[in-house]
């Protein structure tokens, strides 16, 4: 086993006590690695164990069996090197937002002055447009979309080396959506920084990422594929559509996520251990493009 | 907003007028001893009758006892500002070493679940007593009076203080404490910097309840132990038959509590916070 990756699950379980006796086996067996600066979005129904998996890489909640080694570490515990941006944005809301962010900085860097730690924290928050006074404001006093920047500017001023994003957009409208997803791209790029992201939205996961995790229902869920998203970088909302493998790969998900990921549900995942299938449609593509110039 | 305010403030001073009034009216006359036949005279009918004493008459005494509130003129005889200063001493003396257990406590019953049914049995038997049954035994202990009205107040105060502390802290969000393990905070830092502001609005609704009960019971208190105070002082003029003091000793009693409230009521709208 290659253990060179940056990040390597291996054979993680999670099991709940339920009182019939029986436990519940949400997933069983995960195994799959992350590359270093890859952007990984899960995609799964409710209740298939996304955000269980999100919290044992944030070390929030331990799973019953396996280990996740990060950087040749086993993973225990939360750690300023995990950054996590979860769903409902958790800011703290008797802190303004710039004192949300620079709560994070001075937790990272303790030996920083207090300028440095401003600076610092007005820096991301400027990448995600909060500034001219709205950093002074409290999330009660700001939009969700403003809410959930701020939660994302406090994830990247850490400067994480594995940033977690449990549905980070699931609550905003959609055009709020698309613009921080640009906000996020821009912020990422070139920081080789990983990305972990867990998602409901097809078209939000081609678009960010480099690989789609396929999760197919719980209990004993898995993840069944690992889509490869072969659209180049910079991806633009515009044109990101008239690529050749976009509908592609967005029908491979849909139809995933609408047929297989049941058929998958409720059998013990033991005999077929190991990493996800590895998909990709460029290939399918290019075969059925042959076969056509065969006919 | 502005409308709404003045009304009231319109009707609040009507009301006030109409009270007095009545108070003012239903107060009979003293007869004056000139109309007297020679007979009631004998019969004691000049002496003045010890009745409650009209509205009019409390506010002399109040501008009187105002105008110089600090005068000491031996152990029966102190300024109304001297005897609010002792009760404000036994009260804040009582009611803070209750906070510096009661805060510490609360944190540990409200983040530890074995804690909090481990000491809920004792906080349940000890909390519905009155805090003035446990006055002859703080006699007996501590053989001091002051030390005793000190005590008093402390075990009253305690309870609201403890129960809110823990509940707050018990009731953080989990986000919130998430948030603080993923920057990697010590468990004091968590305490400080993310439990204690989370719980604070909490915790200054168990403190405000602590002074209102504490300002409560010294009154009484202080009607036992003696000596000074603003409930020694109530009592001793109740005494001396002197019912003017007694009525403007316990407007002072309400204006202080409603002072004493006012400062805590401040104090928790500052801590307050909106998700």
């Amino acid at each position: 086993m290659s253990s060179h990756a940056f990040l390597s699950i291996e054979g993680l379980t999670q099991r709940y006590p339920s009182p019939e006796g029986e436990p519940l086996t949400v997933f069983e067996n995960l195994n799959f690695k992350v590359e270093q600066g890859e952007f990984i979005t899960v995609i799964g129904h409710s209740g298939c164990g996304k955000s269980t998996i999100l919290n044992v890489l944030a070390g929030l909640d331990e799973a019953t069996e396996g280990v996740v080694i990060m950087e040749g570490k086993e993973v225990s515990g939360p750690s300023l090197d995990r950054g996590v941006v979860f769903q409902n944005y958790s800011l703290l809301p008797w802190l303004s937002a710039l004192k949300n962010v620079t709560f994070a900085v001075a937790s990272r860097h303790p030996e920083w002055s207090a300028d440095q730690v401003h600076a610092h924290a007005m820096q991301y928050l400027q990448l995600v447009g909060l500034k001219d006074g709205v950093e002074h404001r409290k999330p009660s006093q700001l939009s969700g979309g403003m809410r959930q920047r701020v939660s994302i500017a406090r994830a990247f001023a850490t400067q994480p080396k594995l940033l977690l994003l449990d549905e980070p957009f699931g609550a905003l409208d959609a055009l709020t959506r698309g613009t921080i997803q640009d906000e996020l791209l821009k912020i990422w790029a070139g920081t080789n920084q990983t990305v972990f992201m867990i998602t409901h939205d097809v078209d939000e996961a081609i678009y960010l990422s480099d690989r789609i995790l396929l999760m197919s229902n719980g209990p004993y869920a898995q993840i069944a594929e690992s889509v490869e998203i072969e659209i180049p970088r910079p991806r633009s909302r515009a044109s990101i559509v008239d690529d050749p493998l976009y509908y592609e790969i967005r029908n491979h998900l849909v139809h995933f996520l609408t047929e297989r990921s049941a058929q998958y549900s409720g059998q013990a995942a033991s005999e077929q251990a190991g990493a996800p299938t590895t998909v990709r449609l460029s290939e399918r593509q290019a075969r059925t493009q042959s076969a056509q110039v065969a006919y | 907003m502005a409308g709404l305010q003045t009304n009231s403030l319109v009707l609040s001073v009507a009301i006030l007028a109409f009270l007095l009034g009545i108070w003012e009216l239903s107060i009979p006359e003293q007869q004056s001893a000139q109309a007297l036949t020679e007979y009631e005279l004998l019969m004691g009918g000049a002496a003045p009758k010890a009745g409650v004493p009209p509205p009019s008459k409390v506010f002399m005494k109040a501008v009187a006892e105002l105008s110089d509130p600090f005068y000491d003129a031996g152990p029966n005889d102190k300024g109304i500002g001297i005897q609010i200063g002792y009760s404000l001493y036994r009260v804040l003396t009582g009611y803070g070493l209750a906070a510096l257990i009661a805060i510490p406590l609360g944190f540990l019953i409200g983040m530890s679940p074995m804690m909090y049914r481990a000491l809920d049995p004792f906080i349940q038997v000890l909390r519905p007593i009155s805090p003035l049954a446990w006055m002859p035994l703080a006699l007996f202990i501590i053989q001091d009076s002051e030390g005793s009205a000190i005590f008093v107040i402390f075990i009253c105060s305690i309870w609201p203080m403890l129960i809110n502390t823990a509940f707050g802290v018990a009731g953080v969000r989990k986000d919130w404490v998430n948030v603080a393990k993923t920057h990697e905070l010590s468990v004091w830092k968590t305490a400080y910097l993310v439990i204690l502001p989370a719980a604070a609005p909490t915790i200054l609704t168990g403190m405000r309840i602590s002074i209102g009960i504490a300002w409560l019971v010294i009154v009484a208190a202080e009607m036992l132990v003696g000596g000074t105070g603003i409930g020694y002082y109530v009592w001793n003029e109740w005494n001396n038959l002197d019912l003017t003091s007694v009525i403007f000793s316990i407007l002072m009693i309400g204006v202080v509590g409603m002072g004493l409230d006012a400062i805590f009521g401040l104090l928790q709208a500052r801590v307050t916070y909106q998700e």
